[in-house]
């Protein structure tokens, strides 16, 4: 196979805290290939946004640290370029979209001159030609009247309107990777479907890669050929969609496709997850997901389960087991 | 009085003024809720189902007394609350009882929670303070607190567990009804499923009725008895819940729940409905859902459908239901059926429709 584009390689990041050191993400290792979309799914602390947040370098200097590890773009280590290069890279090779499209562009300039921002930027085009690249940017993102969009102030567009102008500005260097981080967590579900498309079809037709981090299951087994499922901090599954929605190895990816009401298909109880996601300043010394679990047995407490498998990965001491029970 | 429904709102509306100009006169009106008529069963979860902007919280909010209503009425158990005296108000408000969407926001951050949740009993005079300890931590047992959760603070826990106090909040009156706006949209997945679970407890063992007001079709699905749409302060379809989601009828609904991804790789979430909720104060002449609608008519344009029976307990907003010109289709998947004499919409799976 190709060099993969994207290659997370054992990255830890802590935060500062009062209470001491936070593990936000620990020896987390995945690959992104070109043109592919990659699921990340996991509940709010599991560290999926400071995952993407560390890729674009955009972790909080003072309080974020690396501890481990390396993320390689084209085999090379983004951790170790300097910000200059960084920042080259940013908007440019790399692009992100926000779950608030509100609160990430700028209200106080035009949705014109914020388009044109990253054309004059990176790819030295003449404010001139970068106007004329912006309307065709509004219109491939499928907003209609381009011309007077140029001008209008993100106030006065709605919601689903922002996070296509969002698009447009993360497609406008065609990037080789675009982050979205719960792009459409904040819209009406016929909102949603509409972005979701729309992101799609831009990274089929571009050949861009698509990292894709969310909370709905839906949306991973809609757009990603491949899952990351994230718990404290840690990858506790990582595989094909199809196969990991199908036949989930770990008890908590099994425990997230179970909770989820099924269309059509009215059980009295949902089955829930019981307990809470664990306190990031206080994780154990083993297996994390050890308070909620229902296969949990002594081997549990030994230490934390590695993540072991090819194409299929799982961390869990009984995910051998997991798999003939399946 | 007694009725055999416990909520029975008729023809209810909220209009909210746009204030504008030197002197801040009243110079339009956002309908927030234009003429919503629905009953709730007792012993049922009844789910109200709409986007943003579509005035669900706003019913809910009318019917708790927190907006004074435009026109039409509530019944509470056949009786109007408009004739009720403020004394009898009084008398009734533990009856009925609000769950808010925001766990946290809705507490006191520096009140332990055993006395947020029984304070309000002490309040209505409901309680001796001898008795409280007992009745708060009988309350918080059903809603899966500890008994040591009493003295601690909002912040020590985690969001599920905050909704759980916002739930005892409302149990501790013994309420014939609870309001629950948008109880589960900011709680964790694997968190929702025990709060949706503590709902269906609640119904089936104490026999609390619900008005559970969410975007979130595939938990109201599992959920709700009845299920009313809502879109730009109008209802466009009522049903029990087995019908609605197998015979959905009108074009909004089959839109929306076309549009619900599911796990099933077979199964094509399809943005079938173009644009976005228009601006709730102006909103489009005729059926409100017109200038959406991929079916649209000139017929759709000029005039309001009214909400008529379809079928028995199935009441539908849509000229064309009316007409019978739009059937249901049996698949989940591909919801609209278009018979041949409809034209004009090219749209389906294989093309989406995307301008705004």
């Amino acid at each position: 196979m190709s060099q993969p584009l994207i290659t997370f390689e054992q990255l830890s990041v802590s935060f500062a805290a009062e209470q001491g050191r936070v593990q936000a993400v620990q020896e987390v290792s995945f690959t992104i290939h070109a043109g592919q979309t990659l699921g990340i799914v996991g509940e709010s602390g599991c560290g999926k946004s400071v995952t993407a947040m560390s890729l674009m370098g955009l972790l909080p200097p003072q309080a974020a640290r690396i501890d481990g590890g390396a993320i390689r773009f084209q085999g090379q280590d983004l951790l170790t370029l300097n910000p200059a290069r960084m920042a080259d890279l940013r908007g440019n090779q790399l692009a992100m979209i926000f779950q608030e499209p509100m609160s990430a562009l700028n209200p106080v300039l035009t949705i014109g001159e914020q388009l044109c921002e990253p054309l004059i930027r990176h790819r030295g085009e003449s404010p001139k030609a970068a106007w004329q690249q912006a309307i065709a940017l509004i219109s491939r993102v499928g907003l209609a009247r381009a011309e007077s969009l140029m001008t209008s102030y993100p106030h006065q567009l709605s919601g689903g309107m922002l996070q296509r102008i969002m698009i447009a500005m993360a497609l406008s260097c065609q990037p080789k990777l675009l982050i979205a981080d719960e792009p459409t967590t904040a819209l009406d579900v016929t909102v949603q479907a509409q972005i979701l498309r729309l992101l799609r079809d831009q990274a089929r037709a571009s050949q861009m890669a698509l990292m894709l981090i969310t909370h709905d299951l839906g949306v991973i087994a809609r757009m990603a050929e491949q899952v990351v499922v994230m718990y404290a901090g840690r990858v506790v599954e990582y595989g094909p969609t199809a196969e990991v929605l199908r036949n989930p190895l770990h008890p908590y990816t099994q425990g997230l496709i179970a909770s989820r009401p099924v269309p059509g298909e009215r059980r009295r109880r949902l089955y829930s997850i019981p307990g809470q996601v664990p306190d990031l300043a206080a994780l154990p010394a083993f297996c994390a997901f050890f308070d909620r679990c229902e296969r949990a047995s002594e081997i549990c407490r030994t230490g934390i389960p590695p993540l072991v498998g090819t194409t299929r990965q799982a961390a869990c001491f009984h995910s051998e087991k997991v798999e003939s029970f399946a | 009085m007694s009725s055999e429904y416990i909520i029975e709102v008729d023809a209810l509306k909220k209009h909210f003024p746009i204030r504008d100009g030197l002197f801040g006169q009243e110079t339009w009106q956002l309908r927030a809720v234009d003429g919503v008529s629905f009953r709730i069963r007792p012993g049922t979860i009844f789910g109200l189902v709409g986007e943003s902007g579509s005035g669900k919280t706003t019913v809910g909010r009318t019917l708790l007394g927190l907006y004074d209503k435009t026109a039409g009425t509530i019944k509470y158990r056949g009786q109007d609350l408009s004739t009720l005296t403020a004394r009898e108000m009084q008398a009734l408000r533990p009856k009925i009882q609000l769950v808010f969407q925001d766990p946290y926001s809705s507490l006191n951050p520096r009140m332990r929670i055993g006395d947020a949740i029984g304070e309000a009993l002490l309040a209505h005079k409901l309680c001796t303070r001898a008795e409280l300890y007992d009745r708060v931590i009988a309350v918080m047992k059903i809603c899966g607190l500890a008994p040591q959760h009493y003295p601690r603070f909002p912040h020590e826990f985690s969001g599920g567990q905050r909704q759980r106090i916002g739930i005892a909040r409302a149990l501790i009156f013994n309420p014939d009804f609870i309001i629950a706006d948008e109880p589960i949209s900011a709680l964790d997945v694997s968190i929702q499923a025990q709060i949706i679970n503590l709902f269906s407890d609640l119904r089936d063992d104490l026999g609390v009725t619900f008005l559970f007001i969410s975007h979130d079709l595939g938990v109201v699905e599992h959920l709700c008895d009845d299920v009313a749409v809502m879109y730009l302060g109008q209802l466009v379809e009522t049903a029990s819940r087995d019908t609605l989601f197998s015979q959905p009828l009108h074009p909004y609904t089959q839109a929306l729940l076309a549009a619900v991804p599911t796990l099933d790789p077979q199964h094509e979430p399809i943005a079938v409905i173009k644009g976005e909720i228009p601006d709730p104060s102006h909103p489009p002449s005729g059926c409100r859902f017109s200038s959406r609608c991929p079916l649209a008519e000139t017929q759709c344009r000029e005039a309001v459908p009214e909400l008529r029976e379809a079928s028995p307990g199935h009441h539908v907003a849509c000229h064309l239901v009316q007409q019978n010109r739009v059937g249901v289709s049996p698949d989940r998947a591909t919801r609209f059926v278009k018979p041949a004499t409809i034209s004009g919409h090219q749209g389906g799976p294989d093309r989406d429709i995307i301008q705004v």
